[in-house]
């Protein structure tokens, strides 16, 4: 690995100054087990890495609102995974980190660092697509909120600007909880990439969330207002023409190597149409709780 | 270059050590500290033969810098047997027949301490899901399977309560 400087930053303010001032130069080191890699392959070469995991300000903590939850900056995978909040209002997204990596790796892993990354892959986006989550971002012009859907640019390109850092991903708490799902397709059991990453949330008053990851430069948002999605009673042929057009902008990549895009495009519909027949089961027995 | 100072407590001692901030957790353990039974594989955290315990939960040492152990504790395979007394899971490891190569299996078994200290008594899902970021390219599985079930079996805090360790 290519030798940098190391700058451990105890404020917020110092973080933002360090990165702003190094702009490209300095990267960011939250749970590393991405900028490590890339670091050590030379894909990036910064003159300074800036570690964050000593700012007072920024915690791993998962903090309760009304209206809200927020999660702390430094909150990894293991944590989110385990919340009795998360798995029970936001079942997709306890889902979706208890199958990032393996154990060790999720040990590390942020979720704050999973967005940033902006792996078109990252099984935590489509989660948090379909949640309608809010990143919280520090950086030279003060704070600012940022829509989870306007994150997103390409893989490795978010709508950070230089000097930003994450510090917060808070989640809406819906007056009654969607059903919700997080399904993948690997290539193997255990611990591997995603081929095709998705979540969707179907809510009480027949709108349904689907997003979907490593299918494109970056994870989708779509919308279906018809209700057809919703409706129990629907026939399957209606689902899956209804499907056929929500996913008409998937455009996988040839050059990967994790699965062709005519697999990955097969694979999307049919983990699309299994998370809505989940995400309506899981609704309805939410409803029967209540 | 600059050179950091950190102080780390690797296996119960306490180390005040200077480290280059661009090596990793793994290179200072096995190239500064001579603790080499943690091993180098894939470099890129698949692999888990890196494996150690950071303030007690496992993390690939290959995957953190060394600078950013300032402070922790840190277990490696050298810390996990007392004395000449083998570790149930190391005396169950050799057994069960579980270690081939062996290339692996520092790893395997710090996976499967941190497993075991968070749940006792897993089920075979649970030690797959466990140890699923260790390879063993031997393809021992079953024997490592069977050696964390009979580690677990023979854990003394479960017949004894919790006086023994």
């Amino acid at each position: 690995m290519r030798a940098f400087a190391y700058e451990r930053p105890a404020t917020l303010a110092d973080a933002v100054t360090v990165l702003g001032d190094g702009g490209p130069d300095a990267r960011p080191l939250a749970g590393g087990t991405d900028l490590i890699i890339r670091l050590r392959d030379g894909s990036i070469q910064p003159r300074v890495v800036v570690d964050l995991k000593w700012i007072a300000e920024l915690d791993r903590e998962i903090r309760d609102g009304d209206d809200r939850l927020t999660i702390g900056a430094r909150t990894v995978m293991t944590d989110l995974a385990a919340d009795r909040r998360i798995r029970r209002e936001f079942p997709a997204l306890a889902e979706a980190a208890a199958v990032v990596g393996a154990v060790q790796i999720r040990n590390r892993a942020t979720l704050a660092g999973n967005i940033c990354n902006a792996s078109p892959a990252a099984d935590t986006a489509p989660a948090l697509l379909v949640y309608d989550a809010t990143v919280l971002v520090a950086g030279p012009g003060g704070s600012r909120q940022i829509p989870i859907d306007a994150f997103f640019v390409r893989s490795g390109v978010t709508t950070l600007v230089r000097g930003e850092v994450v510090t917060a991903i808070e989640l809406p708490r819906a007056a009654s909880s969607p059903g919700a799902v997080h399904l993948r397709r690997t290539r193997r059991r255990g611990h591997d990439l995603a081929s095709v990453t998705l979540a969707c949330a179907v809510q009480a008053d027949g709108t349904t969330r689907l997003a979907y990851g490593s299918l494109g430069p970056r994870p989708v948002l779509v919308t279906d207002v018809t209700g057809v999605l919703a409706d129990p009673a629907a026939p399957e042929r209606a689902k899956v023409e209804r499907l056929d057009t929500l996913f008409v902008a998937a455009s996988p990549s040839a050059r990967s190597m994790r699965a062709s895009p005519d697999y990955r495009l097969a694979m999307l519909h049919v983990l699309g149409l299994r998370a809505v027949g989940i995400a309506l089961g899981r609704l309805a027995d939410g409803a029967n709780a209540r | 270059m600059t050179i950091q100072p950190i102080e780390v407590t690797v296996n119960g001692r306490a180390r005040r050590i200077d480290v280059a901030p661009h090596h990793t957790l793994l290179e200072v353990l096995r190239d500064d500290l001579g603790l080499t039974g943690t091993k180098e594989c894939c470099l890129v955290g698949e692999c888990g033969a890196c494996t150690v315990l950071v303030d007690g939960v496992s993390v690939d040492s290959c995957l953190m810098l060394a600078v950013e152990a300032d402070g922790a504790t840190v277990g490696t395979v050298e810390g996990i047997a007392t004395g000449d007394r083998l570790h149930r899971l190391q005396q169950a490891f050799l057994d069960t027949g579980a270690a081939q190569c062996g290339f692996c299996i520092p790893g395997q078994l710090i996976s499967a301490q941190a497993l075991l200290a968070l749940t006792p008594h897993p089920t075979r899902a649970e030690i797959e899901e466990g140890l699923a970021g260790n390879l063993c390219r031997c393809a021992g599985y079953e024997q490592i399977i069977e050696a964390v079930q009979a580690a677990a079996a023979a854990d003394p805090a479960a017949s004894q309560g919790a006086a023994e360790r």
